[in-house]
């Protein structure tokens, strides 16, 4: 089974395609448009705790955010709370955070609102005792939305941030 | 308007009765109220006949040319074109006396007639405007000559001088718009800056989809274009000189996002947004210099700005009171005013090149709207209501505002749309593809 298929199956699992989208995984994990000089790495086997796979399934790879909002929610904050720690355990992956928001607001608005809400998690990561130098962000605005029909139940799972993991960063 | 024919003092009357003229007893009178149910205009009915060709080789170019004409009239929705199979005369000789009677019998109060001549790689182009119903010319025969390439243009350039002298208003059909041309599902979209004639005629691409670009605007001359790009993997703001097609980075801050830039009237300042930290505000950069200053300073969202004609204010869209609205500033800072006042949430202002308005998308109750407000905020009209309309942008003339519209669903898809600013005439720009994000260019020279 490919790391395609392998990574598709764990999503439907999960319930988080409900729009039969396939999701950031079928590039590899990262996001299609490439944040500067991020390379995609193995996936790994879900089951080894130690594995990108593992952080993006079982720990979570991203957060929910309330209509127009960045603060981070209890579910939210557990989900970073475990990411956080799964970071200090791999001192050697660098971290992404993309910021992301729903179709409902005007472009730039909504580029800003991303960063508000990638911010906010960066922040939070930082106070869990990830090195604040391993941490970048990135805002899409609602230029990448990973489900597609207009109405609620998609946009709660666009208002995101997503953190995206690559070893070997070096800016 | 020192001379009012006939048929222009009835269009006058029409713009009158649309809110649409520029005379200050209008403003002086009351607010402009359009209410778009009723006030119909009985658009005002012309004919364009084919241009006469001098010699065989223009013979490519004279119906093109009068046909593009007639769409430039006819689309503006103040004027209805009589068909040729009306037509009790031709008109085969450009200086032969016009047959007034057999134009007024079919009720054509203007008549355009034109011809064209092309001797080697040089196209020329004459014609006249007659105003029908009083038997005389309006205005005087004019030629414009240039390249075959640059036939629409022209064309452009003849419908520009009727309507400007039929209706009082600057032209704007010879103009073109930048946009971003989107291709691929909803989930995956490629987006690459394009540039169209106004009509949507002569596309052509200015960057390849390999990375996201938003938002680009014309400067006050038209050659230079800002946007934003995802090139270097993070959104910054780029500035492409149009005759080279070449691009280079503008003001670039480490660890910064930089979007929404806008050009001053000067043509050398460019404004626009900085997120640092999550903390978007507005800065200026020189063009020519890099030198940057910082127009904002507050915890909340900046952004959208956009300089009055004149260059001493910014309106721009903040969220500092909680949700998304307008506001005014001193071009150099300062404490800014709010000018939205209504239910729902404000953005994308922009002022029109006449400086009598600013241009907004409003999002209430679900709904996105394209309206307009004078500039202190008064007198606001919602233009347009959908799914999702945003991004406005002027005509030259500051008449006419096209944007975005975007449907709902998994299919929804983007196009560009015009509307008028009483809110009439609401149409598609025919282009084949998905489009976003157009910013109209000033008059071409």
């Amino acid at each position: 089974m490919t790391h395609l298929s392998k990574a598709l199956l764990l999503v439907a699992a999960l319930g988080l395609s409900a729009c039969n989208n396939p999701d950031r995984f079928a590039d590899g994990g990262f996001g299609a448009d490439g944040a500067g000089g991020i390379d995609s790495a193995g996936l790994g086997d879900p089951n080894d705790p130690s594995s990108l796979a593992y952080f993006q399934q079982a720990v979570g790879d991203r957060v929910f955010f309330s209509v127009d909002q960045s603060t981070l929610s209890p579910e939210a904050r557990a989900t970073l709370t475990e990411q956080a720690r799964w970071m200090n355990q791999r001192p050697e992956f660098a971290v992404l955070i993309e910021g992301h928001a729903d179709e409902q607001g005007t472009r730039e608005y909504n580029l800003a609102l991303g960063a508000r809400r990638a911010s906010a998690v960066q922040e939070f990561l930082i106070s869990q005792g990830v090195a604040a130098g391993r941490v970048r962000t990135i805002s899409y605005g609602k230029e990448r939305p990973v489900e597609v029909c207009s109405v609620e139940e998609c946009y709660a799972k666009n208002r995101r941030a997503v953190t995206v993991l690559s070893q070997g960063l070096s800016g | 308007m020192t001379v009012l024919n006939g048929f222009a003092k009835a269009l006058a009357l029409a713009f009158a009765l649309a809110g649409l003229a520029s005379a200050p007893v209008q403003a002086q009178t009351g607010p402009l109220r359009i209410e778009i149910t009723e006030g119909v205009i009985e658009p005002l009915p012309f004919a364009v006949p084919d241009f006469i060709a001098e010699n065989g080789a223009a013979a490519d170019y004279a119906t093109g040319i009068a046909r593009v004409i007639a769409s430039d009239l006819s689309g503006t929705g103040l004027f209805r074109e009589i068909p040729a199979s009306a037509f009790i005369s031709g008109v085969s000789n450009f200086d032969a006396p016009v047959q007034y009677a057999d134009w007024k019998a079919i009720n054509a109060q203007a008549l355009i007639t034109g011809a064209v001549s092309l001797s080697g790689d040089r196209l020329v182009v004459k014609f006249r405007l007659f105003d029908v119903f009083s038997g005389q010319p309006l205005g005087e025969g004019l030629q414009f000559g240039g390249s075959p390439a640059s036939w629409r243009r022209m064309a452009h350039k003849v419908a520009d001088a009727a309507y400007s002298r039929i209706t009082g208003e600057g032209g704007y059909f010879d103009s073109r718009v930048v946009y971003v041309s989107e291709t691929g599902p909803k989930n995956d979209r490629k987006k690459r800056l394009a540039v169209m004639d106004y009509d949507g005629a002569n596309v052509q691409y200015l960057t390849d989809s390999n990375a996201i670009v938003l938002a680009p605007r014309f400067s006050p001359t038209g050659d230079r274009i800002i946007y934003t790009s995802y090139e270097s993997g993070f959104p910054r703001i780029y500035l492409m000189d149009v005759a080279t097609v070449s691009a280079r980075a503008l003001g670039e801050q480490p660890g910064t996002m930089t979007f929404a830039p806008r050009f001053a009237p000067d043509g050398r300042t460019v404004v626009f947004s900085l997120e640092r930290g999550g903390n978007t505000d507005i800065y200026a950069v020189d063009t020519g210099t890099g030198a940057l200053s910082q127009l904002t300073n507050a915890p909340s969202i900046e952004t959208a700005p956009s300089y009055s004609p004149d260059g001493s204010k910014i309106v721009f869209e903040s969220d500092r009171s909680g949700t998304q609205q307008l506001y005014v500033m001193g071009a150099g800072g300062g404490e800014p005013a709010r000018i939205s006042f209504g239910e729902g949430r404000y953005g994308t202002p922009v002022w029109s090149p006449r400086g009598d308005y600013i241009a907004f998308t409003k999002q209430n109750a679900g709904r996105f709207h394209i309206g307009v407000m004078r500039a202190d905020g008064s007198e606001e009209r919602l233009l347009t209501a959908s799914f999702l309309d945003e991004g406005p942008t002027w005509a030259p003339n500051g008449r006419v505002i096209m944007f975005t519209r975007e449907t709902a669903g998994e299919g929804g898809a983007p196009g560009l749309y015009s509307v008028d600013i009483s809110g009439r005439n609401l149409r598609a720009v025919p282009l084949d593809g998905l489009a976003s994000d157009p910013a109209w260019s000033p008059l071409l020279p």
